[in-house]
């Protein structure tokens, strides 16, 4: 029986707090668990760093993702070469799995448009900051698979719990359920929507009830357990390209986790949370219970974590490198991707700016 | 009257403090409000002071925000909600369009919104995307809706009481780069400072710079730089871009006979160009010089590492008015 064939309020687990097997273990080979648990180091590393950076002026406000590694990289693993990813602003994880370089990623969140600019044959849309907005998007793109007939394709769309408030969530849904398109819309339940708790957002007890309001599959799942979250969505992903006979594509993963820093660097978690609240979700983290099932198992030993740390380590610094060496870019720029072609207002103004450029010199603009 | 030196943002504070203290009607709402105090601050202390039926920590819905304030302001509460940032007020731009600015109309002023929608705008603080944007005129453009843009502690205050007594919705927009760029005095008291009226920030003959806003500070820096060069300017604080205080407008410009008009949105269709209307129609034959327009560029906004480009800088405002005056 399928995963998602379950009572949405019962949620599929595979490994306990403590890493030992509770559930079924999906079927993955070895070397994807190790990828899945190296993805997730670099995932936590990378947002340690990314932080330490904002804080150091080096990088503008930054949304950070610890906590949240088991659900983004346990579901992006279980993704098919042609499937496409919707994110919201938070899925650094999730997005490199994908194929967006590191060093996009910090130049985004460093203010330059090149961190948008998706390499060639990277299934991704970029980062959705109005939230919510992003939903109606995923079930046009998996709508429009449907329309042309390319059965192999299915769109994995993120958002979070403050997300199912909006009236995009609902219309989004309402669509996918209507016109039976291959989406799975995946909930990163974190528990806080900045300052305002999940029981302000809804009155539902889950997330993923909703679903049955939009006649589509809802199923929950321990956000924190990657193997558990791989098993749901790698399900999710084959029923929405390849249904069985009276079932639905569409699916809602309601991932429940826990954010363990704040909403942004910007934000200051303990006017709103308790300690006690963020040690008891600490206990769940998703590495170490990953690990520990893996070394129990004997796919990983002192000595291949201990190359995956050094691994990470040079990664994230050449990342953080790179982005750091990449020139402001041209001010020009700005006039460029409006249109396709300038129009005639938008090239006046860009001569205008030039030449005042020529006149007063980039000291005339810039406020450091 | 005593007073306290504060920051525009603790001047909306101060000023919802003060009228919610006077008038049990009026009530806060809105995502991260209330025991969070805002996410830039501007409600902190009021969820303690006046709890949860006063301070509301609203789902995160923009649209079902201002439509359930505008449930509550048609049976005589004065809610003041809370947009967290302007760049998120489109899914509520239905109900802000369809139903806040035309109310009164549709019922043939049997109901009334007593409702103020506040919001921080603008851009210049290093935000991320779609938290910097300038669109003040979607709102200007609204028959119905009042729009105030304050640009100094003392007038957010005041202007933003004069907005919760006012029978009408008004959009209270919060320049969001001059939050907590300086201090002024407020006094603690209640006062109010009118709707509609611009505010004269100084004196001049040669050429009148309109602005508002956080275009203010650079405006004035530009106008004091100038002064070596002989430019006497005159600077008018809008303070309402809507409805606009057209009588300063003009006899400013009709004393100086030239004009600049300062703002962050974009040129096309901005106020700039309702400015150079009003002149037309009422001035033109003061005019010795074209309107000169400072404002930013019909491109969307950039992220970070280019918006000091796009932001009317003081170099920028100076040559706008060099342009005017030399023509
Ligand atoms: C339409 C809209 N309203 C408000 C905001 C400001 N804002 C940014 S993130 C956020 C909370 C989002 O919570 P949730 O959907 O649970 O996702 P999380 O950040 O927890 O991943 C808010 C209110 C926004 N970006 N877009």
């Amino acid at each position: 029986m399928s995963v998602l064939q379950r009572d949405p309020q019962d949620q599929v687990r595979v490994l306990d707090e403590n890493g030992t097997v509770v559930g079924e273990v999906p079927d993955i080979d070895d070397e994807t668990l190790v990828d899945m648990y190296r993805n997730m180091r670099l995932a936590r590393h990378f947002d340690t760093r990314a932080v330490s950076l904002q804080r150091q002026g080096r990088m503008g406000t930054y949304p950070p993702l610890s906590g949240q590694e088991g659900a983004q990289i346990g579901s992006a693993i279980a993704l098919d070469e042609d499937d496409w990813m919707v994110p919201s602003y938070r899925e650094h994880g999730a997005a490199l799995l994908r194929g967006l370089p590191l060093k996009q990623t910090l130049l985004y969140w460093m203010g330059h448009e090149k961190g948008n600019q998706m390499p060639e044959g990277v299934n991704l849309f970029p980062p959705a900051v109005p939230i919510a907005s992003q939903i109606p998007h995923a079930t046009g793109a998996g709508w429009s698979f449907k329309l042309r007939g390319e059965e192999n394709k299915a769109v994995i769309c993120y958002f979070g719990d403050g997300a199912t408030s909006e009236g995009d969530f609902h219309e989004g849904l309402n669509f996918a359920g209507v016109f039976d398109t291959p989406n799975v819309f995946f909930c990163n339940n974190n528990q806080w929507a900045i300052s305002v708790p999940r029981e302000r957002q809804t009155a539902s007890e889950t997330i993923a009830q909703k679903a049955t309001a939009y006649g589509i599959d809802g199923v929950q799942v321990d956000g924190m357990d990657p193997l558990a979250v791989y098993s749901v969505t790698k399900a999710a992903l084959e029923k929405a390209k390849n249904p069985a006979e009276g079932e639905g594509r569409p699916t809602l993963i309601e991932a429940v986790q826990y954010r363990f820093g704040a909403h942004t660097t910007a934000d200051d978690p303990t006017v709103y949370r308790d300690d006690d609240e963020v040690e008891k979700w600490k206990a769940k983290d998703p590495i170490p219970r990953l690990e520990t099932f893996l070394r129990e198992t004997g796919r990983l030993d002192d000595e291949s974590v201990e190359a995956i740390e050094a691994d990470i380590k040079q990664r994230v610094a050449d990342a953080i490198e790179a982005a750091e060496s990449e020139p402001r870019p041209e001010p020009s720029e700005m006039f460029d991707y409006a249109y396709a072609e300038r129009t005639p207002e938008v090239q006046a103004q860009y001569e205008e700016f030039e030449a005042l450029r020529e006149k007063v010199g980039d000291e005339g603009f810039l406020r450091e | 009257m005593s007073a306290q030196n504060l920051t525009i943002v603790q001047a909306v504070r101060d000023g919802l403090y003060t009228e919610m203290n006077l008038d049990d009607e009026v009530l806060v709402m809105g995502e991260d409000v209330g025991k969070n105090g805002g996410v830039f601050r501007a409600t902190e202390g009021l969820w303690d002071e006046f709890g949860d039926d006063r301070v509301i920590d609203t789902p995160l819905a923009e649209s079902g925000i201002v439509g359930t304030a505008i449930g509550m302001a048609a049976m005589g509460l004065k809610p003041v909600p809370e947009m967290q940032f302007s760049g998120f007020m489109y899914p509520a731009y239905d109900q802000i369009i369809s139903h806040m600015s035309r109310f009164r109309t549709r019922t043939r002023g049997r109901y009334t919104l007593p409702m103020v929608l506040r919001a921080p705008y603008g851009g210049g603080i290093r935000a991320p995307e779609s938290h910097s944007e300038s669109k003040e005129m979607f709102y200007a453009h609204e028959a119905g809706l009042k729009v105030v843009i304050p640009s100094t502690p003392y007038d957010t205050k005041g202007l933003l009481i004069s907005a919760i007594r006012d029978p009408d919705p008004v959009i209270f927009l919060e320049p969001k780069l001059i939050y907590r760029a300086f201090r002024g005095e407020v006094p603690e008291e209640d006062y109010t400072v009118p709707i509609g009226e611009a505010a004269v920030r100084k004196e001049g003959t040669d050429v009148s710079v309109f602005t508002y806003g956080a275009m203010t500070r650079p405006t004035l820096e530009a106008v004091e730089n100038l002064e070596e060069e002989g430019i006497d300017a005159e600077v008018v604080d809008l303070r309402t871009i809507s409805p606009l205080d057209r009588d300063t407008v003009v006899e400013s410009f009709k004393k100086t006979g030239r004009a600049v008009v300062v703002h962050e949105a974009p040129k096309t269709g901005g106020l700039g160009a309702e400015i150079t209307s009003i002149i037309q129609e009422e001035a033109l034959l003061y005019q010795e010089a074209p309107v000169k327009r400072v404002a930013g560029y019909d491109v969307p906004y950039p992220l970070y590492a280019l918006e000091d480009y796009y932001l009317p800088s003081v170099a920028r405002v100076e040559d706008g008015i060099r342009e005017a005056v030399n023509f």
